[in-house]
């Protein structure tokens, strides 16, 4: 039995992170029937290992359910999981231009937050409905009342009728599938244009190949079809189209407007089906393709390098699997002169980056160094040039540079206005203008702040949470490339400059950073059999120096009863450490060290 | 006979207490226990040298406490010990023990089956270092003691001290190493403390008021130095001797030659593989502990000595001569005065001891390579 048009409802769920989103989805699926009780992980949509983790969603998932309304007739949904990063914005906004409505959860014991707005903001560039849902009414701290008023003053949405809910125990979940077919808009949709299906995540799979997320806007797609990617001009023969059912793919005959389904079509690589493309049909193709469509450029940097030289080709390996499917990910081969091979690796933000190295480590079992993190320096030479550096080791003469200019961002903190001080005192340490200050509510406001985006990836966040206790929540946007006064520090050992060290860096900041940098080596590098001068430089100036003093003492002083295997041990364990350091010259650096200046603001 | 009859150790792990920095094998153990503890050691003693045909070049009877197992024990442990006639036999000894436990007429007979060389644990003649110690023996009892083993008619004795103790000043080492040269003694062993785990020192190691790196190996250097004036020269790590004393016993540990184990927790190395009894006095198992005398292993142990690890004694026990990589890699250490690299070989010096882990593991596994 086919279901009209009018009786689909397309519609993704937005919230702050923790604000239940995954939850809700999870009873959604319940209540429709859609997955067995038996078969219900907690947040199941969350398939990754490290999105159950974190809390969060990395990808965007979708699928599709079947629900019985009050009203006697059968309705579809689709819901539309978002990531909800701003390091994923641009997938976030794909997703939402595939939807009619969206669910805004907002957390009934803390309000509205930075994500909430951020996210709800798209949302209506988006012309979406949106139905306010006031989640988490069973914790104690709940303040539904509070929430709701919130909604309605901040984001000006009525929520006289909002459903107040408890996704964790299922309370009043039912509500929000009535108001779903009550208030989120059918599709306009017509079956006859040609076709144009928005691309909103792909992901790869090991058999068929890349399985394309879409949601067909116009016309119509079916197997046999060949389809092609309106941006990228690919084309492909679709060999399965279907839809996206809570624990399986579901095959159909087509797929026509107004749906959401899946395409294969034997497509080798995630970089062939873009996050945002337009698919149409060769034999019919549309004039135009869909709008919004952007090719996503990292935004930061690192190198990242194998902690074992030998491990170089399965570090390539694992990083070519993620980008099966991860467009956003790039890497290109690199070499430092204090850490041998690796790879320059571009990333959306620094949580992109973060779940990256996590997931090398932890899903390929390698040992990684990363390096600083780094965004891209527009820089202009003296001879009128102009070139992009995302890595201290390009980073041009001194004497040839005319001016430096770096990335910023808007950024906005909300938070209880008893951390006003405590928060404006950071982003003035981390270079932030003030822009302005609103009350949301009589005791929370949203501070706004433009931020260099170097500040922000050196462990911005971790120092918001710390400062606030938790409270205050983030969201920045890129804007412009500003006129900055950059510096490259360099690190010496012994007198020679560690590469890997290396960062470029505002002109003002250089001498707190480089003492710093000096006190963590110091108390990271082991003391060896000779004095380790430690310089920090600009421009071959020396700003700060530490010692780390001639280890002195080293002996196993007694022998027992002849233990000579005793004294054999100890010689292989020394023998086995040496090989786990970094030979810079005559000086043997730890790991530790590195990790340990990469992570300079943990213990302050 | 020859000079490669191997070495005997005997372990005897009883105490009267347990020093509080000593994570040795040790317990107290009553009369029935010693005789029967004996009657094993003989047992095996004789079933090692009649299976293997062995004549010992050494002896020593190592704890533990040796003297804790009584002169009777001691003396027919030493008749069923098929030794040569020139070999040399040292005893353990408390100085506590020998003062409040043993007659003059004992120590004789000790002296009269057999036993040529006494090594008694004095660690500090400051009072206040033996009490941080927990070493019940005053100076008193140890110049005591010293007197019966010369009454005795043993000229040949070491005395310990322990370098790194709370309260330790480079003048009170002086004090403890002139004391031993004054005594006469013909031996001296100055160990720097370790914390091991599972002592008690290491659970109170931070209210120690332990000397710090520094100030250990300012003492370390003060204890070479003073023993060299008052004319004991150092031929190991931590051994000191007058000309001609050195202990043979420890000699072959580090010169990577044989020897025979006996008793719970003692090592031996024969027939080219090392092995060792568990810590269990009454029913010690036998465990393989790898092969040994590799040029690795010999190396190791040579560089602990100040004779150095020699291109005669390699090219004669291993026909090749150092590899060129070991000296390329002591040269660093060289040019920083830790060690002497020339052509008779590699040597370390006292402060190169001092460092002597990380250079030899540095020496090693570049030659290795």
């Amino acid at each position: 039995m086919s279901i009209p048009k009018e009786n689909i409802r397309n519609f993704c769920i937005i919230a702050h992170i923790d604000h239940g989103k995954s939850t809700l989805a999870d009873r959604l699926l319940e209540l429709t029937d859609s997955v067995a009780k038996r078969d219900m992980t907690a947040q199941l949509l969350d398939d990754m290992e490290l999105e159950r983790e974190r809390g969060i969603t990395i990808k965007a998932h979708a699928v599709k359910l079947d629900y019985h309304a009050q009203d006697g007739q059968d309705y579809v949904f689709n819901l539309i999981d978002t990531p909800g990063h701003v390091d994923f914005n641009y997938e976030v906004s794909r997703s939402l231009a595939a939807c009619e409505g969206a669910l805004l959860i907002v957390d009934a014991s803390q309000g509205v937050e930075a994500q909430t707005l951020a996210n709800t903001y798209l949302a209506l560039d988006h012309d979406l409905e949106l139905v306010p849902v006031i989640n988490k009414i069973d914790l104690p701290a709940a303040e539904p009342d509070r929430a709701a008023a919130e909604v309605e003053d901040v984001i000006g949405l009525d929520c006289s009728d909002a459903p107040r809910v408890s996704a964790k125990t299922g309370l009043n979940v039912e509500q929000v599938l009535e108001r779903i077919v009550r208030d989120i808009p059918a599709p306009k949709a017509d079956e006859n244009l040609p076709l144009r299906a928005l691309i909103f995540d792909s992901i790869y799979d090991s058999y068929r190949g890349v399985i394309v997320y879409v949601r067909v806007m116009d016309g119509r797609i079916k197997a046999g079809d060949t389809m092609r990617m309106m941006a990228t001009g690919a084309q492909f023969t679709v060999v399965e189209v279907g839809y996206m059912r809570a624990t399986s793919l579901e095959p159909a005959a087509e797929l026509t407007a107004g749906e959401v389904g899946y395409i294969t079509a034997s497509i080798k690589t995630v970089g062939d089906a873009r996050v945002g493309d337009t698919v149409t049909t060769a034999e019919n193709p549309a004039s135009e393709a869909l709008p919004g469509y952007r090719k996503v450029n990292p935004m930061v940097f690192c190198g990242i390098y194998p902690a074992d030289g030998a491990d170089y080709e399965s570090l390539r390996e694992a990083l070519a699997k993620l980008q099966l499917n991860d467009a956003s990910l790039s890497f290109e081969p690199e070499t430092s002169g204090a850490l041998g091979f690796g790879f320059r690796c571009g990333f959306l933000g620094l949580l992109h980056l973060e779940i990256i190295q996590e997931r090398l480590e932890r899903e390929y079992d390698l040992d990684l160094v990363t390096t600083v993190p780094s965004v891209v320096y527009k820089i202009k030479l003296t001879d009128g040039s102009i070139v992009e550096i995302d890595n201290p080791t390009n980073y041009p003469d001194p004497a040839t540079i005319a001016s430096c200019e770096e990335p910023m961002t808007n950024a906005h903190i909300y938070a209880p206005s008893d951390y006003v001080g405590a928060i404006m005192d950071l982003c003035q340490e981390r270079r932030g203008v003030f822009k302005d200050m609103s009350y949301i509510t009589t005791d929370r406001v949203d501070i706004h702040y433009e931020l260099p985006l170097n500040e922000i990836i050196y462990d911005f966040f971790d120092s918001l949470k710390s400062r606030t206790r938790g409270y205050a929540s983030f969201d920045y946007e890129l804007s412009e490339y500003q006129p900055s006064k950059l510096v490259k520090l360099d690190v010496l050992l012994n007198g020679e400059m560690i590469d890997a060290l290396s960062f470029i860096i505002h002109a003002d900041k250089a001498y707190g950073r480089a003492r710093k940098i000096a006190e963590k080596l110091k108390d990271n590098i082991p003391r060896q059999m000779f004095e380790i001068p430690i310089q920090l430089a600009v421009g071959g100036k020396v700003i700060a120096r530490e010692t780390v003093k001639a280890m002195r003492k080293d002996v196993l002083a007694k022998c027992y009863g002849g233990d000579i295997t005793r004294k054999k041990k100890l010689l292989e364990k020394q023998k086995e450490g040496k090989k786990r350091m970094r030979q810079f010259g005559t000086v043997e650096v730890p790991q530790e060290a590195f990790m340990a200046v990469l992570k300079l603001d943990d213990d302050k | 006979m020859t000079t490669n009859d191997p070495g005997l150790y005997i372990h005897v792990p009883f105490c009267r207490g347990k020093c509080p920095y000593c994570d040795f094998y040790s317990f107290r153990a009553d009369a029935v226990f010693k005789a029967r503890y004996t009657e094993t050691i003989i047992k095996n003693i004789i079933k090692e040298q009649t299976q293997k045909g062995l004549t010992f070049r050494t002896v020593y009877f190592g704890g533990g406490t040796p003297s804790q197992l009584g002169a009777q024990n001691l003396c027919r442990v030493l008749d069923a010990i098929s030794k040569r006639p020139d070999a040399e036999v040292t005893v353990e000894c408390n100085p506590s023990d020998l003062c409040e436990e043993w007659s003059q007429a004992e120590l004789n007979a000790l002296v009269s089956h057999g036993a040529n060389r006494i090594s008694m644990g004095m660690q500090s003649v400051v009072e206040q270092e033996r009490k941080a110690l927990g070493r019940r023996a005053g100076e008193q009892q140890v110049r005591q003691a010293v007197a019966m083993v010369k009454a005795a008619g043993v000229t040949d004795f070491s005395l310990d001290v322990m370098l790194g103790i709370p309260f330790q000043t480079p003048a009170t080492v002086r004090q403890s190493v002139a004391f031993c040269a004054e005594s006469g003694a013909t031996h001296l062993s100055a160990y720097l403390l370790k914390i091991e785990q599972g002592t008690p020192f290491e659970k109170v190691e931070k209210t120690l008021n332990l000397p710090d790196e520094d100030a250990c190996c300012e003492l370390y250097l003060t204890a070479c130095e003073e023993a060299e004036q008052n004319g004991f020269y150092q031929y190991e790590i931590s051994n000191f001797a007058k000309p001609g004393h050195a202990s043979r016993h420890n000699l072959i540990y580090w010169n990577d030659e044989e020897y025979i184990g006996i008793g719970p927790a003692a090592h031996s190395f024969y027939g080219g593989k090392r092995y060792y009894n568990t810590a269990d006095a009454e029913h010690p198992q036998t465990v393989e502990d790898g092969e040994g005398g590799g040029f690795e292993e010999y190396a190791m142990l040579r560089l602990r000595l100040t004779e150095g690890l020699t291109e005669r004694g390699t090219k004669e026990r291993f026909g090749f001569a150092l590899p060129a990589a070991l000296r390329t890699a002591a040269k660093p250490f060289a040019e920083r005065g830790l060690l002497v690299c020339d052509e008779s070989g590699v040597r370390l010096n006292p402060k190169g001891f001092l460092v002597s882990n990380a250079i030899i593991a540095a020496l090693l596994a570049d030659a290795e390579d």
